[in-house]
């Protein structure tokens, strides 16, 4: 993968990244101000502020119960703020949310639901086709075509309920790409996946990234985030760090993210190793 | 069953039955017959959704909630200079509290911590409570007395007028044009609110919607089923319908389908038997399409599944037969061997009969006086299975950390967990390893 050499970045701070864009931060596809989210007046989330460089491969990492997927969720108004600003684009979401594709998590639907792969992926395609109109011909030809592009194609007439987690994950994938979206949000994407979906996956996210896209993706594995990602956001109910994986991605970091758990640590020291040989 | 019906009814003929559910009748009869079959049809689709949404239960309390409605609308419909007897007032009565129960229900969920089952029960006993008290006094009360009312509880189809037939037509039409043209929508709802959200879907209209058409459906049928059984045609059909198909389009035809015939049944028998409630029939009619589904239908009905798994059963242990034998180096099964094989696996004398009835059955061997010789057919299964095995147990060692913890070693299934590529690569794996690799048709069979 091809890394930014970009030495004099400051870690824990993402405001690096625009120094590349022009002036405007409109050309960040997503800016976060000062959002705070909590349930039951609880905070999960404190007080985030973020603008996302553009196309980029950004992993969310954080411990559980950091609010990693209730920061995407609360970017596309699927929680509710209690206070803060998000933009995308320089724009409120409503204006621009054609332009923005979605991996939900697996779990959050039932799969015993009576359609296959490839009706999932059409899902995709509905806001292209509107209101009380079937899906065409050409429609179910671009979902084929994202369904080959996860290595789902020879499943395309499985139903769902027969599909393996990883093949489920892959369908989500599909529709996702059939959104043709300029900024992707994936919660949790590798979670509980085979070897050959992790590598479908990974291909994607290399691909959307050659095609100019941005994606945004929460992450678990803290050992892959040098080899899948350019950027990090690490969060512990607030940002910790964000910012390039070479600058931020660091042993202090992570300590300040997960606290004293030590067997993570542990873990964590590897891929920060392999990090830091990384950027030699 | 028309034998026993038309003793049921004392005065039936056989010539009567033929000639209702032909729809050879009076008009009043055949409009009834056609309006119910309708209604049927327009709530096995909106019922379809309704359960895919998880909503089925919802409907109950939508229609218990709907008597204080009735009820209120005949007392203050004089007030407002209408006439309380019209089918239409009534029923917007009807849909006002109905509505009421629905948002009582939704009121409760994001107020207390109760459970949605619970929230249902209360709205529901007490908007019938409600209606049974206000409709006492409306017996007791109202000059012009309340004779009909009690109808919508059980439901009167045969006695209704054209122009309430039509009426409910009307709206039973009205929500199934509706529920097709927005059948695209429904799904997405259905399957993925979230995404269909972010999707920049307006969820919360398309779900108003999906009620509305729920409401519309309950309401019509409220006259001819009533409003305790009504219920009963936006679940019993859909649920039948699930057992049979994968397939949404199909799953919903069919529910449409089952709800018309019981509509149809319904009313034409209850049109046969006066004293016989339609909503009673109607919902028995159903009953029994669910119950055959459910035992019957070939992919998730209970009998086909039985059969399934002791299939799997029985091919899993002869391959353990066949297995024991190749790993053996003999082609002759004794007796001894496979109680001895039986006892190893836990099998009961019956099944062991059952399996060596299998083999020989699926020309894998033949038997003899003491025992099973196996034939060239199973002496390859042998083979396969003892390849596969080894295979199988190599790639426990080097991958078992994302095997599913559900695969069985059988052949099926681990052809269905290792791709190609994987199966080469174990292949080379084992060889490495100085295992001797059976020859023969590799692994898949």
């Amino acid at each position: 993968m091809k890394r930014r050499t970009k030495a004099s970045a400051a870690a824990g701070s993402g405001q690096s990244n625009l120094a590349e864009l022009p002036e405007h931060s409109s050309d960040s596809p997503l800016s976060i101000h000062a959002m705070t989210v909590a349930y039951d007046k609880k905070p999960v989330l404190w007080d985030v502020d973020y603008d996302a460089p553009r196309n980029r491969l950004i992993a969310i990492v954080g411990p559980n119960g950091a609010g990693k997927s209730t920061l995407i969720k609360a970017c596309l108004g699927l929680v509710s703020r209690a206070s803060g600003e998000v933009e995308f684009w320089g724009e409120n979401y409503r204006e621009v949310r054609s332009r923005i594709g979605y991996v939900p998590q697996r779990e959050s639907v039932d799969w015993d639901f009576p359609v296959s792969a490839q009706d999932v992926v059409c899902m995709g395609r509905y806001r292209r086709i509107g209101w009380c109109r079937p899906v065409s011909k050409r429609h179910r030809q671009v979902s084929l075509e994202c369904l080959e592009r996860v290595g789902m194609r020879d499943y395309a007439k499985r139903q769902i309920s027969q599909l393996s987690g990883g093949q489920q994950q892959r369908v989500f994938l599909a529709r996702a790409l059939a959104q043709e979206a300029e900024l992707y949000f994936m919660d949790e994407p590798f979670a509980g996946v085979d070897a050959a979906t992790e590598r479908a996956i990974v291909e994607v996210l290399r691909e959307l990234k050659s095609r100019g896209k941005t994606v945004i993706v929460v992450h678990h594995d803290l050992q892959t985030v040098p080899e899948y990602f350019d950027d990090v956001i690490l969060l512990n109910m607030r940002v910790v760090a964000s910012g390039p994986v070479e600058d931020v991605f660091t042993r202090d970091n992570l300590h300040k993210t997960y606290g004293g758990r030590l067997t993570l640590l542990s873990e964590a020291a590897e891929a920060v190793a392999r990090a830091a040989s990384g950027r030699k | 069953m028309l034998g026993t019906l038309a003793s049921a009814g004392g005065g039936v003929t056989v010539g009567e039955i033929v000639e209702t559910l032909l729809l050879r009748t009076g008009f009043n009869t055949r409009m009834v017959i056609a309006g119910t079959t309708l209604l049927g049809i327009a709530s096995g689709v909106v019922g379809a959704f309704a359960m895919l949404r998880k909503r089925s239960l919802m409907t109950d309390a939508l229609s218990h909630a709907t008597l204080p409605g009735i009820a209120l609308a005949f007392l203050f419909a004089p007030v407002f200079g209408l006439a309380s007897r019209s089918l239409a007032v009534l029923l917007i009565g009807a849909t006002v509290t109905g509505v009421l129960g629905v948002l009582c229900v939704q009121a409760i969920l994001r107020l207390t911590r109760l459970r949605e089952d619970a929230a249902i029960g209360i709205v529901l006993s007490v908007f019938f409570g409600a209606g049974v008290v206000a409709l006492s006094y409306v017996q007791v009360n109202a000059p012009s007395g309340s004779a009909g009312l009690n109808a919508f509880i059980f439901g009167q189809a045969a006695t209704m007028q054209a122009h309430d037939v039509m009426l409910m037509a009307v709206l039973a039409s009205g929500a199934l044009i509706a529920s097709i043209a927005l059948f695209k929508e429904f799904t997405l709802v259905c399957f993925n609110d979230s995404f269909a959200r972010v999707d920049g879907w307006p969820v919360s209209a398309i779900d108003l919607a999906m009620m509305a058409m729920v409401v519309l459906v309950t309401v019509a049928g409220l006259q001819a089923v009533g409003l305790i059984l009504v219920v009963a045609l936006l679940i019993v059909p859909p649920v039948a319908a699930r057992f049979w198909t994968e397939r949404l389009w199909l799953l919903v035809m069919l529910s449409a389908l089952f709800g018309g015939a019981s509509g149809y049944l319904g009313a034409a028998i209850s049109a046969l038997l006066p004293r016989m409630p339609a909503g009673a029939v109607i919902v028995l009619t159903a009953g029994v399409a669910f119950g055959v589904s459910m035992l019957f239908a070939p992919s998730r009905g209970v009998v086909a599944g039985a059969l399934r798994r002791l299939r799997l059963r029985l091919r899993i242990a002869s391959d353990h037969v066949l297995e024991a034998a190749h790993d053996a180096g003999a082609d002759r099964i004794e007796r001894v061997t496979m109680r001895e094989l039986a006892d190893l696996h836990g099998w009961s004398a019956w099944f062991a009969w059952v399996v060596r009835r299998w083999l020989i059955g699926a020309r894998m061997a033949t038997g003899t006086r003491d025992g099973i010789v196996l034939r060239e057919r199973g002496r390859r299964r042998g083979r396969q299975v003892s390849r596969n095995h080894a295979l199988w147990e190599q790639y426990l060692v080097s991958y078992a950390d994302i095997a599913p913890s559900h695969v069985d070693w059988s052949v099926d299934l681990v052809e269905h967990v290792l791709s190609e590529e994987l199966i080469r690569d174990l292949e080379k794996k084992l060889a490495q390893r100085g295992e001797a690799l059976p020859s023969g048709s590799g692994v898949t069979a």
